[in-house]
């Protein structure tokens, strides 16, 4: 029973962060339809970026911000320099491009920083809060929790309660008519990928530190669960993303405990396929996702 | 004093795809309160003066003047040059709620009473009690009312509308021509519902084959003898 409670509070904060690229990987979608293979490179690179500055410092929270700053900026750049001049209406352009992106990326990366697995070091402790005897949380789970929950609360309310939400949401949902009703409809798809990026910006900063540490490959494997909890959710479902990520984290969680660590990308994948036979656009897509 | 200029004026317009001419030198129009009707065989170039006006596609020739000057060239800018339009598709934003589609284009504008405003024009077409549901959900005569809400919402000038009738059963037909005669704004329609045109329109303009072949007011259009061969008499045939 301990175990259990100990592989539940884990797989929570794992969740967070999952749901968390997860949603970035579905506000890129819900903006410009393409699903972003780049997206793992361009959080790596902001990390990087976050490491020097945190390296340069001293201070771990200068670091997050220039990772947050970094990985925006490095978004709203990949829209306007690659994928606006792609042309509209076609997918495969556009996976292309991601993939050749991260081959440029993660090779550049490689070239300027070195292959080799270099320690971040967490804000706050990873040692567990024991609770009657149980290890639960630790301080930076905690940490992790509450950053990741922020970031998507605000940015549902970015969405849904203000007035540039509304924008962007009648950019990606209609551009032709967005236009027409004053919209600027590729300032907003800019915006989409710059508030995506920052997304993974944070969910592989929150990462990295409890993992090997921060080499070019280090978001790779957190893409990939993303993606398929992205795809479990509905893709184009930040509600999805939320639902799928915490269940994907508490899966991981305890198969990682209970059987391996090898065994959980098995687990995930089984997962999605079973979710896919039984609801094809996924837990909570809209209609228009399933043709699209 | 000098007369004040049409709301809209559409001067030489030209515009082709690749060999096609779509539009041959076509001019005309629409003046302040009037509303004017733009009418022809499917293919005569209708929308694609829509297009053309909105910035959608770039003439070969002509000119487009809304209140004397020239039409902006991006269509974002349209709204804040007084012009709303509708699609023949509705174009709405299905998933977003009426509400949120038809605050859409005020907030665009950065209009501070955009919530007011929306709310007062769903209020004058009937629809408040749909405000909170889905855009997409609603039945096509619903749908076809909301998108006309969205672009009376930021009161435009001069309002664009592309086939307001088509799909829309009689009684629901009569209720729009009583909205359409009530607007202050000019009116510029696209629409194949002859009666609704007659009803509705001060003038007409006919397109065939991207020409104008006729102008008048919608009795002398109809005795037309070019337009009864061209349009109305495939019409009054059929």
């Amino acid at each position: 029973m301990d175990r259990l409670l100990f592989l539940l509070a884990a797989g929570l904060a794992r969740g967070a962060v999952l749901a968390l690229f997860a949603l970035s990987l579905v506000i890129v979608w819900r903006a410009a339809r393409v699903v972003n293979f780049a997206q793992a490179a361009m959080a790596a690179a902001a990390v990087y970026a976050a490491f020097h500055a945190t390296a340069a410092t001293g201070s771990y929270w200068i670091g997050l911000a220039t990772g947050l700053a970094a990985g925006a900026l490095l978004g709203a750049a990949v829209e306007r320099g690659l994928m606006r001049r792609l042309p509209a209406h076609a997918p495969l352009p556009g996976i292309i491009v991601a993939i050749g992106l991260v081959m440029v990326l993660q090779a550049g990366l490689a070239i300027a920083f070195g292959p080799e697995h270099r320690p971040m070091h967490p804000p706050f402790s990873q040692r567990p809060f024991v609770i009657g005897g149980v290890p639960l949380l630790s301080p930076y789970d905690l940490f992790t929790l509450g950053a990741a929950a922020a970031v998507m609360a605000a940015l549902a309310l970015l969405f849904n309660r203000t007035p540039l939400g509304l924008r962007l949401r009648a950019a990606a949902f209609a551009p032709e008519t967005a236009r027409l009703a004053g919209v600027r409809v590729p300032r907003m798809v800019a915006l989409g990928w710059a508030l995506s990026a920052a997304a993974a910006a944070l969910a592989a900063l929150l990462l990295v530190p409890t993992e090997l540490g921060l080499n070019p490959h280090a978001v790779d494997l957190l893409f990939v669960n993303a993606f398929a909890v992205a795809v479990i959710g509905g893709l184009d479902s930040p509600a999805g993303a939320l639902l799928a990520g915490i269940g994907t984290g508490l899966l991981v969680s305890l198969v990682t405990g209970y059987a391996s660590a090898s065994a959980a990308p098995l687990a995930v994948l089984a997962l999605m396929t079973l979710v896919l036979l039984v609801r094809p656009g996924g837990l909570l897509a809209a209609k228009e996702a399933r043709t699209a | 004093m000098t007369p004040s200029p049409p709301r809209l004026a559409v001067s030489g317009l030209e515009v082709a795809f690749g060999g096609l001419t779509a539009l041959d030198g076509v001019s005309f129009d629409v003046r302040p309160g009037e509303t004017v009707a733009l009418i022809g065989p499917n293919g005569a170039g209708k929308t694609t003066a829509f297009n053309a006006i909105c910035g959608l596609v770039k003439p070969r020739k002509g000119t487009v003047h809304i209140d004397g000057r020239p039409a902006p060239a991006r269509t974002t800018r349209l709204l804040a040059a007084g012009v709303a339009r509708t699609l023949q598709g509705l174009g709405l934003f299905d998933r977003l709620t009426v509400l949120d589609n038809v605050r859409a284009p005020l907030i665009a504008l950065r209009d501070r009473d955009a919530d007011a405003k929306a709310r007062t024009v769903l209020d004058d077409l009937g629809l408040t009690g749909l405000a909170d549901r889905p855009a997409g959900a609603l039945p096509y005569p619903e749908r076809k009312r909301v998108a006309l809400a969205r672009a009376l919402a930021p009161r435009p000038r001069l309002l664009l509308l592309d086939e307001p009738a088509g799909g829309l059963g009689p009684a629901d037909i009569d209720a729009l021509a009583e909205t359409v005669d009530r607007l202050d704004c000019a009116v510029l329609l696209v629409e194949h519902h002859v009666d609704f045109v007659m009803r509705t329109a001060d003038r007409i303009v006919v397109l065939d084959f991207g020409r104008v072949i006729a102008t008048g007011t919608p009795d002398e259009v109809r005795d037309d003898p070019a337009v009864e061969a061209a349009y109305l008499g495939v019409e009054a045939a059929a």
